[in-house]
């Protein structure tokens, strides 16, 4: 299954659920279950990634956006 | 009339909530933009039509179901604080992610104004807002406001007079039909339980899905008791789902009202903002770091440039100033102890301090502030958070951290943001090793005396030295995080999420002339309140003789042997035990002790001072440990006071005064090592 951290940036697609501790604050950040995100920047290495999500942009660290699970389907 | 009404201002972080506020009761709550600036809630009054209007400025929150320090306060005072009227202000730019926060508070009281703020930039964006539409679909008035410019306030106030007069209907959001059901009827067992101190229907949803803040904040205000905790239990197998996923549902089913509202009420392009992307990309991406550096060298060169000419004009005028004051205490009889200890004493420390320290940091601190105001603050988060990653510490440390370069004791507060309890502390530990406006002075002074030569290239050479200077603070910031996290906090870091808020310009005119004059006014006061009579004690102390030798002397004596270990003298270790109240003073202090007694007329300027240090056997070395030991020794009274209110621990208190004690000690004891003589 595709994980949120596996966006490049520029990719987008739809959160499919979230799961771990995080869980109920990602939802409230607007992560919820079929919500739109785009990966709009990447800081270098394994570092912090920003997500355009309803309008805003989020920065999670790699090792929380891998609790949130994406759709397959890709979109542009 | 009654008593004066009370509305709270709610709303998601860096909205511009506080510069409504502000702009609202005429007062200068901290603002800037960066998710957090507010910690503690605010109060102010302001009037409309004649009625005077309480103002409680709530700490920003996404949401009133509390997962950190902000949102349970945003919780405590919307729910229970008995405000007749609730003014949520949103962010034009996003407001789905707002109205989150808007529905939620519906479902505590009808009394509720939407603050569609930061109207003026949504439509540079591109983003209209139909007010009218929005207000229709929520069922409460929305105003649509421009705060920074004082656009749409009075209307504000008047529809917050109107919904306490007559509470409009909120259309709240749904939720799945079996939750609905399930709610309906706890609510109504929990109606008489909760003597109304809360609405029952909002106290069903939230004892369904569990929530643990809601609860402790219930059971101090009312007993459930067995009959009540019953009835919940089976509510929650009523609706066929267990505690998280009805949270879930609650707040999938709140996103899907705002999605709709904003359907037709919003009209914004598609797709993300590509030229704030391409800044972005600049700013965060591998050049991130070497353009962070750049910035800081930019603001230097302006404080060290700006700061000459105000201080050369500022020295002449005190030189002639003490001599009017020793030629006005004479004609008026004055002793002539006492004439030496006024002028001397009291006066020199005075013109000191506001010759040479002030004008760097009335200069410095501006720009910071515009940095602050721009928005770049999380973008130097977002940079060096793998660093603090790695140090098990959280990210939201280098916004603290940075607010450290202004203030540690507003760098301490800060660390409010941050929710893990061990990471707050590594946080308020480590605040102080990176130096304050009051420490830059100094080591400007360091630099441009025994480091650079005159000219442009000597400034370009202190800058340079100045920014190294930055990058070993931080660095040190980030080795005592490890150590900490690694010895006496150990722990994983806990995860966080940071918001990267649009730049904005910021009001370049107004933030600047305000922050000069308070800064000015704040250093000001505290040189009267400081620096004078510790300009007296150093005075007294260098004429005051016991057994032959003056206290002075007994004093840096007795510090002499530490100080010679580290490279530095006793004279310089007694002027930072006397400076302890503001860092400020440390240098000037230093300098009265060398002179006290002297005939020396001038000391306020810059290279008056190389040659009195020079005099007492300076050397470039002692210079860059007076450097060092700047940079690391124990924070300034206001910092410790801070630290002991912020940790509520004294023995945290003492490990925040000896951890950077003991790095500078370190420090100066090994360059004195290496390269002394």
């Amino acid at each position: 299954m595709k994980r949120l951290n596996e966006l490049s940036p520029g990719d987008g697609g739809r959160v499919r659920s979230a799961e771990g501790e995080m869980k109920k604050r990602l939802y409230d950040l607007g992560f919820t279950p079929g919500a739109f995100v785009q990966c709009a920047l990447a800081s270098p290495g394994r570092g912090m990634r920003a997500y355009a999500i309803r309008g805003t942009v989020i920065a999670l660290r790699e090792r929380d956006a891998r609790q949130i699970m994406m759709e397959e389907k890709e979109h542009g | 009339m009654a008593e004066t009404r009370l509305i709270a201002l709610a709303g998601n972080p860096n909205v511009g909530k506080s510069t409504v506020f502000n702009a609202l009761t005429g007062m200068r709550q901290h603002t800037g933009n960066w998710p957090g600036k507010t910690v503690a809630a605010a109060r102010g009054v302001c009037r409309i039509d004649g009625e005077e209007l309480k103002l409680l400025d709530v700490p920003g929150a996404y949401s009133l179901r509390a997962r950190s320090a902000e949102e349970e306060a945003a919780m405590e005072a919307v729910c229970f604080r008995q405000a007749q009227a609730v003014i949520v202000v949103c962010d034009a730019c996003c407001l789905e992610r707002n109205l989150h926060l808007v529905y939620q508070v519906m479902e505590i009281t009808s009394r509720v104004v939407v603050c569609v703020n930061l109207m003026d930039e949504a439509e540079k964006r591109g983003t209209r807002v139909d007010i009218q539409e929005l207000s229709r679909r929520l069922g409460v008035p929305a105003v649509g406001t421009c705060a920074r410019a004082g656009k749409g306030l009075e209307e504000l106030l008047r529809a917050a007079r109107r919904v306490m007069e007559e509470p409009p209907r909120p259309r709240r959001a749904k939720y799945p039909k079996p939750i609905e059901d399930a709610a309906g009827r706890l609510a109504a067992q929990l109606a008489d339980p909760l003597h109304g101190c809360v609405p029952a229907r909002y106290a069903a949803l939230r004892l369904m899905e569990n929530d643990p803040c809601f609860r402790r904040e219930i059971v101090r205000r009312a007993v459930l008791g067995a009959s009540a905790e019953a009835a919940i239990l089976a509510a929650r197998r009523e609706s066929g789902m267990t505690a998280e996923e009805i949270a879930a549902q609650l707040t999938a089913g709140i996103y899907r009202a705002a999605e709709k509202t904003c359907a037709f009420a919003v009209r914004s392009p598609a797709g993300m903002d590509e030229k704030r992307l391409r800044a972005d990309r600049l700013l965060t991406g591998w050049a991130g770091v070497p353009v962070m550096l750049l910035l800081l060298a930019l603001i230097f060169f302006i404080t060290l440039k700006g700061a000459n000419w105000p201080s050369a004009w500022l020295a002449a005028g005190f030189a002639e100033l003490e001599g009017l004051l020793a030629g006005g205490l004479e004609a008026v009889g004055a002793p002539p102890f006492l004439r030496a200890l006024l002028t001397e004493g009291v006066f020199r420390t005075l013109a000191q301090v506001v010759a040479v320290m002030l004008p760097p940091m009335a200069i410095f601190f501006p720009l910071f502030t515009l940095l602050e105001d721009s928005g770049y603050l999380p973008r130097v988060a977002f940079t060096l958070d793998r660093m603090f990653e790695k140090c098990h510490a959280c990210g939201k440390q280098a916004l603290t951290m940075c607010m450290g370069f202004g203030c540690n004791a507003v760098g301490v507060t800060g660390c409010r943001i941050i929710d893990s309890p061990r990471e707050r502390l590594i946080a308020m530990l480590t605040n102080s090793l990176v130096p304050c406006n009051g420490r830059f002075p100094t080591l400007f002074a360091m630099m441009a005396l025994f480091f650079s030569g005159g000219g442009l290239g000597g400034t370009a050479a202190s800058v340079g030295m100045l920014v190294g200077l930055a990058a070993l603070s931080v660095g040190m910031t980030l080795l005592c995080s490890w150590l900490l996290s690694k010895t006496l906090l150990r722990g994983v870091p806990s995860s966080f999420t940071l918001e990267l808020p649009p730049y904005r310009m910021p009001q370049i005119g107004r933030v600047a002339v305000r922050s000069v004059l308070d800064r000015t006014l704040f250093v000001l006061g505290r040189a009267a309140a400081v620096a004078a009579p510790a300009g007296l004690v150093i005075y007294l102390l260098a004429h005051v003789e016991a057994g032959g030798q003056t206290l002075l002397s007994h004093l840096t004596g007795f510090l002499d042997p530490l100080g010679r270990l580290m490279g530095l003298d006793g004279v310089i270790l007694a002027g930072f035990l006397l400076g302890f109240p503001a860092n400020e003073i440390v240098l000037p202090l230093i300098l009265m002790a060398y002179t006290a007694g002297s005939s020396l007329q001038e000391t306020a300027n810059l290279s008056a001072l190389g040659a009195i240090l020079r005099a007492h056997g300076w050397t470039a070395l002692t210079a860059l440990n007076l450097t060092l030991f700047s940079l690391f020794h124990f924070p300034c009274s206001t910092t410790v006071l801070t630290l002991r209110r912020e940790t509520g621990s004294g023995k945290w208190t003492l490990a925040g005064c000896l951890l950077p004690t003991a790095l500078g000690f370190l420090l100066c004891v090994l360059t004195h090592g290496l390269f002394g003589s």
